[in-house]
């Protein structure tokens, strides 16, 4: 944390480092994980799996979410919920940078994530040829426990401040690590950010 | 990334957008209003446009979507107003394309139904319910189909009608402001949706109807998860209709908005409940009854006035019809097979394939290489919950469809938004789109 | 398919001409086959005729299948555009086929007929490249509005990514 020292170019992590920044930031960071408000982005099936989410039984306002806002400018998350087409790309790209720093992705569903099934002349194969994801979640649609295992997962990565670092001119999206996990060796547990 | 920011224009779709009225001939704005009336020029002019306040002669051309929270889904619309009153609109879809026909021509017929469930994703067992008619009717198999494969198509068919007309009941209510209306449409949603998870494996696109039959019975307690939800869900509609119907603020936003005449919506082509608001009583399932919906007893739901709520009023009688049907359907489900028994269409029982070496075979081929549909064309059309649904399938004798066109009903209601939105308010839009409840992902395909 | 139970639908004995035109049954549906000059009498006589409401007006590219069966006296082109009719009143539906020739991708408009059909047919000729005369609005509706080509066209490629270590079956168009 705090690896950076121009303070107008990134915020609280351009502020030196010590122990009562630090405190700082995790109250920030804290705070803007448990409410994050997304901007409503649902296009196709997906959307209808996130309108389920925010519903009484699987219930995103736990997470402090429920309130879509149609503003991206009063949005923190954009959910992009379904597939992409040619022509909705360039509204895609003006929503997201319409909103507010700091701003995260989630990709929903494969269509968002890879272009899914659909792999064709009319869908943007992977959303995030267009805008920097954070987080992906797979299924067709994926089940409103898998979305709001993606949004924990974010909110987990908001919380350890390894997206405080925002991305600079060029756009690259949160640091991927790909590292070749040897055949025969166990398979690794899944679990939400570093504690 | 900068190569691609730079590449995006404007995005005006100028020639696709609205031009304003004052650069039209008159002749076009009589035809944009008269021809659906089939009137001649003169009597359309007698129409009257909208009286021109003469202080204020200037219109505006105001974009709604495709990103808005009242839109279903990714519709843009260019809307014309004089000062609140709409004069002119014009949806503009498109942004969810997704070339779905391209597709369905380079996927076999059983994986069609993968494609074809997700155009009209709220209803999804509807879409792969006409195109395996579609393909049945092709193969000649369609009076084969074993009776209880058939009373389970008609089973899942109605859930998915409760489904959907649930979800309209909850958008339209968040659509007008009835904000807990929606929590309350989705609470009854989840158990449809619950029940089709246990029948079908997923929650939603569930490729379960494919050509033959279905694709696996129906688990053991179904009938016990059946009961419980149409226990369940008629005291709910009495809710509704105590918050809903009765109310006097939801009665003053609905009656006399989105006003369609009978001639209209048939000259339009509307079918579905925006057809049936006009007082014409045409329902597919009674009036070309495919399946076995001849054996079943239910009425036809019409309104009188057109406006949206009577579609409000007629989606609500609906999902009380389909409660009827399912009890009807439970009391007529057979036993037997739920698919075909013809080899060369249904791939067999799993537990044969260890056995049998022909059963791996057909196994094998009806899953890489697919069935082969002898030649020709037909279009079956069901009704869904939109409106007319069908599916023309033009087959060259191979296992992948030549052509594969549905012709989708919201993509066709759509055309009634101009008609219905003419006059009104511009608050009122949203209304009407949601009384038509289109589904983009069936419009743009 | 010669072992798949065909099942005995008794065909009905179906004139062979119907409205002036060729009258041919397909599984069932009756479909008339009208040449692009006698397209609007024909369909003009069907609406006189209870045949109300366009359900639905698309189009077949028949460039990689040019040999299928059609009535004596019409010659098949690449295109054909199909109509389907419904009479509410008889309950009854029509099907009305024309080929359009490539070269000359023109027809007329159905939509002072039928003004539902003011979308199918942009659709049409945004997938195709048909374009109907007198059409109010004849612009593309389902691509962005600078889309060169036309999708549904069989010389169109579907526009796959290739993916690796998947099952792709040998592609029935020529790649673009």
């Amino acid at each position: 944390m705090g690896l950076v020292t121009d303070i107008r170019g990134d915020g609280f992590g351009g502020i030196p480092h010590n122990a009562i920044t630090a405190k700082l930031e995790d109250l920030v960071t804290w705070a803007r994980s448990r409410s994050s408000w997304p901007a409503s982005f649902g296009l196709a099936c997906c959307a209808i799996e996130m309108m389920a989410t925010g519903g009484a039984h699987y219930d995103i306002s736990r997470f402090g979410m429920e309130v879509f806002r149609a503003s991206p400018r009063q949005a923190d998350i954009m959910i992009v919920a379904g597939r992409v087409s040619q022509k909705m790309a360039p509204v895609l790209r003006q929503v997201y940078d319409q909103m507010m720093e700091p701003k995260w992705v989630i990709s929903m569903g494969v269509c968002a994530s890879s272009g899914g099934m659909f792999n064709n002349y009319a869908i943007v194969q992977g959303v995030d040829q267009i805008v920097p994801v954070d987080v992906y979640a797979p299924g067709c649609p994926p089940t409103p426990e898998t979305l709001i295992h993606a949004i924990e997962t974010l909110h987990q990565k908001i919380e350890d401040g390894e997206l405080l670092k925002r991305r600079t001119a060029t756009g690259a999206g949160a640091g991927i690590h790909v590292t070749e996990i040897p055949a025969g060796a166990q398979p690794m547990p899944v679990f939400l950010g570093s504690r | 990334m900068t190569d691609i920011v730079a590449t995006i224009r404007d995005g005006n779709e100028a020639e696709q957008g609205l031009k304003p009225r004052s650069e039209l001939t008159t002749r076009e704005l009589l035809r944009e209003v008269g021809s659906v009336l089939r009137m001649s020029e003169a009597e359309a002019a007698k129409l009257g446009d909208l009286p021109a306040d003469p202080s204020e002669d200037q219109t505006m051309i105001i974009n709604m979507g495709p990103q808005h929270p009242s839109t279903h889904g990714v519709l843009r619309l260019m809307l014309e107003l004089q000062g609140e009153t709409v004069l002119r609109c014009k949806p503009i879809i498109g942004y969810l394309h997704t070339g779905m026909e391209k597709q369905g021509e380079n996927l076999t017929f059983m994986q069609g139904g993968t494609n074809v469930t997700r155009m009209d994703y709220l209803s999804p067992l509807n879409n792969e319910l006409v195109f395996s008619m579609a393909t049945e009717r092709l193969l000649g198999i369609e009076n084969d189909i074993p009776e209880r494969a058939v009373w389970m198509r008609m089973l899942l068919s109605e859930l998915n009608r409760m489904s959907s007309h649930l979800l309209f009941m909850a958008t339209n209510g968040m659509d007008l402001g009835a904000v807990s209306m929606m929590i309350y449409g989705w609470r009854e949603r989840e158990e449809v949706l619950r029940f089709f998870q246990k029948v079908t494996g997923l929650r939603m696109n569930h490729n379960f109807i494919r050509p033959g039959g279905v694709a696996a019975d129906l688990p053991v307690g179904w009938r016990d998860d059946v009961l419980h939800l149409l226990e369940m869900i008629p005291p709910r509609l009495e809710e509704y209709d105590i918050l809903m119907t009765g109310q006097p603020i939801w009665r003053d936003r609905l009656q006399g908005v989105g006003v369609i005449t009978q001639d209209e919506a048939v000259a339009l082509g509307a079918t579905g409940p925006v057809l049936r608001s006009t007082g014409l009583a045409w329902d597919l399932r009674r009036d070309q009854p495919y399946l076995h919906y001849d054996q079943v007893e239910f009425d036809v739901i019409v309104g009188t006035y057109g406006d949206a709520f009577d579609r409000y009023a007629i989606r609500l009688n609906e999902i009380r019809e389909s409660i009827r049907i399912v009890h009807q359907i439970l009391d007529h489900m057979p036993g037997g097979d739920y698919r075909i028994q013809n080899k060369k269409v249904t791939p067999p029982p799993r537990a044969r394939i260890d056995e049998s070496m022909e059963a791996l075979i057909h196994h094998f081929k009806i899953f890489t290489e697919g069935f082969k549909v002898p030649e020709g064309e037909v279009y079956v059309a069901i009704e869904s919950p939109r409106g007319e649904i069908g599916c023309y399938i033009a087959s060259d004798g191979s296992a992948t469809p030549y052509r594969m066109h549905v012709r989708a009903p919201s993509f066709v209601n759509i055309q009634c938004l101009p008609h219905m939105m003419r006059g009104g308010l511009v608050a009122d839009a949203v209304a009407v789109i949601s009384s038509v409840d289109p589904v983009l992902g069936e419009v743009d395909r | 398919m010669s072992d798949t139970p065909v099942s005995e639908a008794v065909a009905p004995e179906l004139p062979p001409s119907m409205y002036g035109v060729p009258l041919t049954d397909s599984r069932g549906q009756r479909v008339l086959h009208p040449t692009r000059a006698q397209y609007v009498a024909t369909v003009r006589a069907l609406l006189d005729d209870t045949f109300t409401m366009c359900a639905d007006l698309t189009a077949v590219d028949f460039l990689t299948h040019p040999g299928r069966p059609l009535p004596d006296g019409i010659s098949p082109e690449r295109f054909e555009i199909v109509v389907n009719l419904l009479s509410i009143e008889r309950r009854e539906r029509i099907r009305v086929r024309v080929q359009v020739p490539v070269d000359d991708a023109r027809i007329a408009t159905l939509f002072d007929m039928y003004p539902g059909s003011e979308a199918m047919e942009r659709e049409v000729f945004d997938m195709f490249g048909i374009e109907f005369t007198d059409h109010p609005d004849l612009t593309r509706i389902l691509m962005p509005e600078d889309w060169e080509g036309h999708p549904l066209r069989k010389d169109y490629d579907q526009g796959r990514i290739p993916v690796q270590f998947s099952t792709d079956f040998p592609s029935k168009e020529g790649a673009k």
